[in-house]
């Protein structure tokens, strides 16, 4: 069994505009210590799937479809069952560190509540475990500086004593959300090994929501790639990037200036990011797309399995330029 | 040929009072930018890349004239901008102009994009008639992709890609010679970012623009750029052709710089061996001595600390701060 399956997600969010599609039946499955990328631009419901199966969605938004973590159904559970395995058995780290650390409260407090809630350890224990997982995270001096508050650390440093706090329970889904878009390349680079270190060291299946390719390239195992609240393409990462088998997936490889090629100019993806309350009744990419067939805005094309790939477009693989 | 911008030893400081001190306590000094000097030749593009903190955006800002610089020469087409009064600066201000990073707080929410457009050459040029800005504001908005019959939308209409398209017809309006692109497309998403991009160069080509693009993402300058500056703790660490500089950096810093940017491209990127830069940019209030790289340099020595190693030309037209500098060729796979 999976440790995370998702079937046909739909997320709905009912605005004074009318109703938001924000995720239009996904589906995929992520086993123990694997890693997952979802890759997607804004608005491709990326981040929407991940709150709906950690039950974080606004109050506005609505998710069917099926979701069940280690066999236990996700959207049907209450927010007090919910509170007993957020954390303990699946944990997420957000974008910006600063607005998910609660500013009132000191690094030790926040870290010690974790623990006391969910392994009913007294306050002294908690102490010791919140300590022993910054240094884990490689925050100098941790012994010291648990007891500072939020703001007294840096960007990166923020990151780190998300990452800790999420780790304290031991979760074995780790869901990192855009964890270093707020963050510099160098500090990103010591995040992205320290992720993977963790992965190593305590064997949590982690899945990395991002818009990064290249982050993506060295970290991940399987890659599924988003657009218009839908699956375009999944697959074993190497192949993915290898031999793309959609056409926004190649796109988007051919719009990233690279830092080891002399590229001319760059093939762009001409139009805007969708409008996600009225999207067309076919492939959400078809008005971007270049290869764009006929039926293309009007029929949806399936997700087709095929071996180890899955893949939803009606032009044939091999034809994706 | 004479360099159309030519910066010297510009240094930028602020003063900085810890809360609650006293009003006669001296303020401290935060040195944002120390002795940085580079000259842009007319249609040239410089990028600038450093950490957030380097004083990137200090730069522009110094330049621009929107932040006074502390001491240095500002040399554009040969007039001193950091000696001028405001009344002189505003001539040449017409010659400099600023693309910013969020396309969307950088436009008045109140004004029609044609408003938006319009203003710069409304303000410096007042006898214009009506028909001719509106003629030149419609071609400008098709020039960079924009449809003229918009031109009475107001801003939040559009969205980022095209807001950022309105930032750049009000930064060409005046025909300026220099253009500062402050992270121009990091906010843009990334199948919008290569619209942006392309067109800019497109534009800088055709109008033979001189441009400083400062951005934190490494790959895009290295694409836009011809000469590479890398700027650390408000300081020049190395200058070079943008392709020498990817390829063969020699600053220990930029080295460390180029190993941390991800490559999309999965087998390339588990073969590398990449030693990732350990620690923290250190407070500007507080600057190591020597060199400011040295706390985290993996080649730092002693002698490090003592004096600041001055800009090299090693040849080329290539500079390096560092007297310990080595060609490497970081790219390389398992190098």
């Amino acid at each position: 069994m999976a440790l995370l399956e998702i079937e046909d997600l739909m997320v709905t969010f009912n605005t004074a505009d009318g109703d938001v599609y924000a995720v239009n039946g996904v589906s995929f499955n992520i086993d123990k210590g694997e890693t997952l990328a979802i890759v997607g631009e804004s608005g491709s419901g990326k981040s929407q799937t991940a709150f709906a199966a950690m039950g974080l969605l606004a109050k506005n938004g609505r998710a069917s479809g099926i979701a069940r973590f280690d066999g236990k159904d996700l959207l049907s559970m209450s927010q007090r069952e919910f509170n007993k395995i957020r954390s303990k058995d699946m944990a997420m780290i957000f974008q910006d560190p600063m607005t998910s650390l609660n500013p009132y409260l000191r690094v030790s407090d926040q870290m010690a509540e974790v623990l006391m809630l969910h392994n009913g350890v007294s306050k002294a224990q908690a102490m010791t475990e919140a300590v022993r997982m910054l240094d884990a995270v490689r925050i100098p001096d941790a012994r010291a500086r648990v007891t500072m508050y939020p703001h007294e650390f840096s960007g990166g440093m923020r990151q780190r004593i998300m990452i800790a706090m999420s780790l304290l329970c031991q979760p074995r889904l780790l869901i990192a959300d855009e964890p270093t878009t707020a963050l510099d390349v160098t500090v990103q680079a010591q995040i992205m090994q320290l992720l993977g270190d963790i992965r190593q060291d305590f064997g949590t299946a982690v899945i990395l929501i991002t818009h990064d390719l290249g982050v993506v390239a060295g970290f991940c195992d399987r890659t599924l790639v988003m657009y218009g609240g839908q699956i375009m393409e999944e697959g074993p990462t190497d192949d993915i990037f290898a031999s793309p088998a959609h056409p926004y997936t190649s796109g988007l490889l051919k719009a990233v200036p690279r830092l080891d090629k002399d590229e001319g100019e760059l093939i762009t993806i001409s139009g805007e990011p969708p409008d996600m309350s009225n999207l067309p009744p076919g492939c959400p990419f078809s008005p971007r797309c270049a290869q764009v067939l006929d039926k293309c805005p009007v029929e949806r094309p399936g997700l087709v399995t095929t071996s180890d790939r899955r893949r939803s477009c009606h032009l044939p693989a091999q034809e994706v330029a | 040929m004479d360099p159309l911008l030519s910066v010297r030893n510009l240094s930028v400081t602020f003063d900085v009072r810890k809360p609650g001190s006293w009003p006669w306590t001296p303020p401290r000094k935060l040195h944002a930018v120390s002795e940085v000097s580079f000259d842009i030749q007319p249609g040239e593009c410089l990028g600038i890349v450093g950490e957030s903190g380097s004083g990137k955006s200090t730069i522009a800002r110094a330049v621009v004239g929107t932040i006074p610089s502390s001491g240095g020469n500002i040399f554009f087409e040969g007039a001193d901008l950091a000696r001028m009064d405001a009344r002189e600066r505003r001539v040449h201000r017409r010659d400099v102009q600023m693309i910013f990073q969020d396309p969307l707080a950088a436009l008045n929410p109140r004004m029609t994009v044609g408003e938006i457009i319009a203003e710069p050459l409304i303000t410096h040029e007042p006898g214009t008639p009506r028909k001719e800005v509106r003629k030149r504001v419609s071609a400008l908005m098709e020039r960079v992709g924009l449809l003229p019959n918009l031109v009475n939308r107001y801003p939040h209409e559009f969205s980022g890609g095209q807001c950022q398209r309105i930032g750049i017809a009000r930064a060409l309006i005046l025909k300026p010679k220099l253009i500062i692109c402050d992270e121009p497309v990091s906010a843009l998403d990334v199948s919008v970012q290569a619209q942006v991009i392309n067109l800019l160069m497109e534009l800088q080509r055709d109008m033979n623009l001189s441009m400083i693009f400062i951005a934190h993402d490494l790959s895009v300058v290295k694409h836009i750029s011809d000469r590479t500056l890398v700027l650390y703790l408000g300081r020049v660490m190395e200058t070079a052709d943008s392709h020498k500089l990817t390829t063969l950096p020699e600053h220990p810093y930029s080295q460390a710089l180029i190993a941390s940017v991800p490559i999309p491209d999965p087998v390339l990127e588990k073969a590398r061996s990449r030693p990732i830069l350990q620690g923290e940019l250190p407070s500007p209030l507080a600057p190591p001595s020597g060199c400011v790289f040295r706390t985290r340099c993996p080649k730092a020595q002693a002698s490090c600390a003592g004096a600041r190693p001055n800009l090299m030309d090693i040849g080329g037209n290539h500079l390096v701060a560092c007297p310990f500098h080595e060609a490497e060729h970081v790219l390389a796979v398992g190098a």
